[in-house]
């Protein structure tokens, strides 16, 4: 196995594994500043950042023979008995060179750029800047001009990284940016008409992902734009519940608010990437029509219903009824489901369990870098469906369920919901009128709800926990990353507490539960890593 | 010096010298047909190797040996790409060949053509030529209409066309994978190397990039003989193991503060001083020289005592400059201030910097800055130190970028500020009495725009 030899410490990397400067340095421990390199980007070798020391270790004699000059560590392939030095002089000048020329023309205006606090400039500058300012340059200048409708530029902030350029021409396939002007002039800028109008707008659906890529506070997200100072956020592992690719995210909140979501990268979904959609689907977290009250339709119309006595509530309601069905919604996640449908099960063996409605929108969209946009609009309609599948028998969606629900008269009828829009109709509520008991369980009010005989305020994808398993059958797991709205409690709890537990919900046990009950989610036993497991895995064996 | 008659330049100067009767009438297209009707390409290959012909455009690289370097056996296609961008201030040579012997450069084009195998081969000529660029036209449709163009050239079997592009004035563009990025319709922005031009070159093929004249200097091979090219010139210096030797003949472009400037040709290792007195007839109004730009203003400076500089490959070097560069020498008389050059080439290189790599395109830039201050008497002695601190830390010698156009940014600060430190501190001196001495970071002022 090829050794590569870093600040005099021995690496040994795959036979197979092409790996460059910075990423066997990272497997040393060692970090090598860099603006230009991005493992999802082609190479290009021009910030200048990550120049080291490279040489060549003689396998036979142990002689190292060190090439005369600095070399970027992102263009350097690790070969057997390459040899990096990144703590020598030579680097430490080089960096200091870099990093005093990247400010020279820039505005240094860090207390109103949004990028402060997370910014690749300054903590080089920190870690490897000089200590003093030798240039007589006025860099008092902070120009901003609009991309797009999600991205704005300030000009002067840019360190000429070109990774935005890169992006949309490597991985989103669009190519709306460019450099223009030369030299010490250049900027990135889009196609404009002669008055300065946009003519190409930055305009695509992974555009939002510029942002992430860019080091510095050149490109802002308008939507994100002046909201939150970002060491005020704190960052929570999630999975995107806005279409089936079910992209690896973060969730970035202060105080129970979220300011935005970033990808996590995770190379068996998302590569470093998400689309807008998802990016900016978050709003309706923090919408004023959320539903927030637990409520119970009386003669003289709707009461609330206190939380603390709201399960032994409807348990006995339930108890009562003779057939029960529940439908679950592909927005719950497979624990919450999993939990639903044995309750459901407890209580009338022959229950009936269904798909609700899987929104789809247009057709999958394939981008140049194979990034894929799903049509279908839900995370979890594979994990649901696996549960029902194997609690309730045959697979029910929504359809067949009206349908039934039109010919059978149903004793208690449990609609679990989460979309982000009004997703039924009065003609749903019609075919359900001969149910006696509705349980309609949902973030928004829609027909079904406002003919519900008890409206139970649901949770969000931010305010849930638990495990999605997405189009490739790739199980995901994830935490809270707020707390739902007053007057709301996350799906889980109550479910959770309808089987007679104690205590708080606990997805990580559920999970496990899971695993040993239904064979396809073996492999979730034992713990879910953070980039998920793969559920096809355990069927081919 | 006298016995040596002009090769490259023989044509220029007489009547309708650009077309392709005069070209034949003096014995115009023979090497081609020599070429094709005798050797294979190997053998031109290794002929041009033995003639220790070296680049012409700047970098002195053995030309047959980076023919060489092309995969073998490669199904093809391999490019050839024919540098006519010529850029670098003071040269001119180029020019004189394409406007006046236009032939002679596209008989040695398909010379090398036919040697690397390359059945297209694009000729990408600066936009600042527009006499030059019609005359190549019309040169290269009386070689199709001729058949030393086009389909089975000569009944040989050889195939070859030629693409006239025209560049947009941008100094990068000279620099072969700025070249090759360029002819692709992209940003002249140097690509990174390995892979080399000649695994991955245009269109993502071999390919070649080889300089006009030293094309015009493969015809002239293979027309005399390679006895004849090595019979003029420097051999290899002994003590140096990387000179691979100066042979042939050399257009110099003598400009500046001469009575007769001109390109003239000579064998290589012709020194400033017989330059500057046999062909350009001494310094003009009966002034002393003072320095002189050896071969292009990123080659350097040599100072007035060091004018017995041989102008070889391996010359200039031997007195700190980068070497012989385009062999476009550049005079200044005692009346010029080094102020003035300094800024000047500052200027230059600020505004033709790609703007790639960072400390290129903010190095030059800097430095610009700082000269033009310097210039409007607000300099500061500390001020020299960081401009060879900028000029010490860009280029691809210690690293820092990507190709050489730093190195050739870098090369007259470091020359100028080592040559001429004394009047440029008197210069800082006299113009800012309160301020030279000064140390702390200046406070911002309006500079002057580069644009």
């Amino acid at each position: 196995m090829p050794t590569v030899f870093v600040n005099g410490q021995e690496i040994t990397i795959g036979d197979k594994e092409r790996l460059n400067g910075i990423q066997v340095a990272e497997r040393a421990g060692v970090d090598i500043p860099r603006y230009c390199w991005h493992p999802g980007l082609s190479v290009v070798a021009s910030c200048r950042m990550c120049l080291v020391e490279a040489g060549k270790k003689d396998s036979a004699t142990g002689k190292i023979t060190m090439q005369p000059k600095v070399v970027p560590a992102c263009q350097t392939p690790a070969t057997d008995g390459t040899v990096f030095v990144t703590n020598s002089p030579k680097v430490i000048e080089a960096r200091a060179m870099v990093e005093e020329d990247l400010l020279l023309r820039h505005p240094v205006d860090c207390p109103i750029c949004d990028k402060a606090g997370e910014c690749s400039l300054q903590d080089y500058h920190f870690e490897h800047g000089r200590e003093e300012r030798r240039a007589d340059i006025q860099p008092f200048t902070s120009r901003r001009r609009e991309l797009g409708d999600t991205v704005t530029l300030f000009v002067d902030r840019c360190v000429m990284c070109t990774r935005c350029v890169r992006f949309t021409r490597e991985v989103s396939g669009t190519s709306e940016l460019m450099v223009i002007n030369r030299g010490a002039h250049e900027e990135i800028d889009v196609f404009r008409d002669e008055n300065g109008k946009l003519e190409f707008p930055l305009d695509n659906k992974l555009s939002g992902n510029v942002v992430d890529l860019c080091p510095v506070g050149a490109l802002g997200d308008k939507d994100f734009l002046y909201q939150q100072r970002v060491w005020f956020m704190k960052s929570h592992d999630n999975v995107c519940a806005g279409c089936s690719t079910g992209c690896s995210i973060k969730v970035e909140e202060n105080q129970d608010h979220v300011y935005r979501l970033k990808p996590r990268t995770n190379p068996h979904v998302n590569g470093y990437w998400m689309c807008d959609e998802g990016r900016y689907g978050f709003h309706h977290v923090h919408d004023a029509n959320r539903v927030t009250e637990p409520r119970r339709l009386e003669k003289t119309g709707y009461v609330n219903v206190e939380w603390s006595v709201l399960p032994q509530e409807l348990h006995a309601k339930l108890k009562k009824t003779s057939r029960l069905a529940v439908v679950l919604s592909p927005h719950l996640t497979v624990e919450e489901a999993y939990l639903l449908a044995k309750y459901a099960k407890s209580i009338d063996s022959s229950a009936v369990l269904a798909l609700g409605p899987v929104p789809t929108q247009g057709t999958d969209e394939k981008f140049k870098s194979g990034f894929v946009i799903h049509a279908e609009k839900c995370p979890n309609r594979r994990g649901v469906e696996s549960v029902v599948a194997s609690l309730g028998g045959s697979l029910l969606n929504w359809g067949d369920f009206l349908g039934l629900a039109e010919s059978e008269a149903f004793g208690a009828v449990w609609i679990t919901g989460g979309y982000k829009t009004n997703w039924n109709d009065d003609a749903a509520v019609a075919s359900l009128a001969n149910s006696k008991l509705l349980i309609v369980q949902d973030c928004f009010a829609s027909p079904l709800w406002d003919r519900a005989d008890y409206q139970l305020p649901s949770a969000t994808f931010a305010e849930r926990e638990g495990s999605y398993v997405n189009y490739q059958d790739r199980l995901q797991s994830f935490k809270w990353a707020v707390r739902p709205p007053q007057g709301v409690k996350a799906d889980g709890q109550l479910y959770w507490q309808l089987l007679g537990r104690t205590g708080l919900y606990n997805a990580a046990v559920v999970v496990e539960e899971i695993g040993r009950e239904i064979p396809v989610f073996a492999p979730a036993i034992g713990g879910v890593p953070e980039p998920g497991v793969d559920l096809k895995v355990n069927q081919i064996a | 010096m006298s016995e040596f008659k002009p090769v490259l330049l023989a044509s220029v100067g007489k009547p309708e010298s650009h077309t392709r009767k005069v070209y034949e009438q003096s014995g115009g297209y023979q090497a081609l047909r020599k070429v094709l009707k005798t050797l294979s390409p190997k053998d031109v290959q290794e002929q041009t190797k033995a003639s220790g012909l070296r680049g012409r455009g700047g970098a002195g690289f053995p030309t047959g040996l980076k023919w060489t370097f092309l995969p073998k056996d490669h199904p093809g296609p391999i490019y050839f790409c024919l540098n006519a961008d010529e850029s670098e201030p003071g040269t001119f040579n180029n020019r004189i060949l394409m406007e006046d012997d236009p032939h002679q450069v596209l008989e040695g084009l398909i010379i090398s053509c036919f040697a690397t195998n390359s059945a297209v081969a694009y000729f990408y000529m600066r936009c600042e030529y527009p006499l030059a660029y019609k005359r190549i036209c019309q040169a290269v449709a009386e070689c199709y209409e001729a058949g030393y163009l086009g389909k089975n050239i000569l009944g040989s079997g050889y195939s070859l066309e030629i693409h006239v592009h025209r560049g947009a004035g941008a100094y990068i563009c000279g620099e072969e994978t700025g070249l090759i990025e360029s002819l692709e319709g992209k940003r002249a922005w140097p690509r990174i190397k390995p892979p080399f031009p000649a695994v991955e070159g245009a269109f993502r093929k071999p390919t070649v990039v080889n300089n006009v004249e030293t094309v015009a200097c493969v015809k002239h091979i293979f027309d005399r003989g390679v006895d004849w090219f090595k019979s003029i010139g420097i051999p290899p210096d002994p003590n140096n193991p990387r000179d691979a030797g100066s042979y042939g003949p050399k257009l110099y472009c003598l400009s500046g503060h001469i009575n007769k400037p001109g390109c003239y040709e000579a064998p290589l290792g012709i020194t400033v001083t017989e330059l500057i007195e046999e062909f350009g007839g001494g310094v003009w109004k009966g002034r002393k020289a003072k320095a002189a730009i050896p071969g292009g203003i990123s080659m350097g400076l040599l100072k007035e005592n060091e004018f017995h500089c041989k102008l070889d490959f391996n010359g200039p070097g031997k007195f700190g400059c980068l070497g012989l560069g385009t062999a476009a020498v550049v005079v200044m008389d005692e009346t010029v201030r080094m102020v003035d050059f300094l800024l000047n080439s500052c200027r230059f290189f600020s505004h033709e910097s790609c703007g790639q790599c960072t400390p290129c395109r903010e190095g030059t830039s800097w430095a610009t800055k700082m000269m033009t201050r310097i210039k409007h008497g607000k300099g500061r002695l500390k001020d020299l130190d960081l401009l060879l601190e900028i000029a010490e830390n860009i280029g691809i010698m210690p690293g820092t970028t990507i190709c050489g156009l730093a190195d050739g940014a870098a090369w007259p600060l470091k020359n100028c500020i080592k040559k001429f430190r004394n009047e440029l501190e008197v210069y800082i001196k006299s113009t800012n009495p309160s301020g030279w001495m000064e140390t702390a970071a200046v406070p911002a002022l309006q500079l002057l725009d580069i644009h």
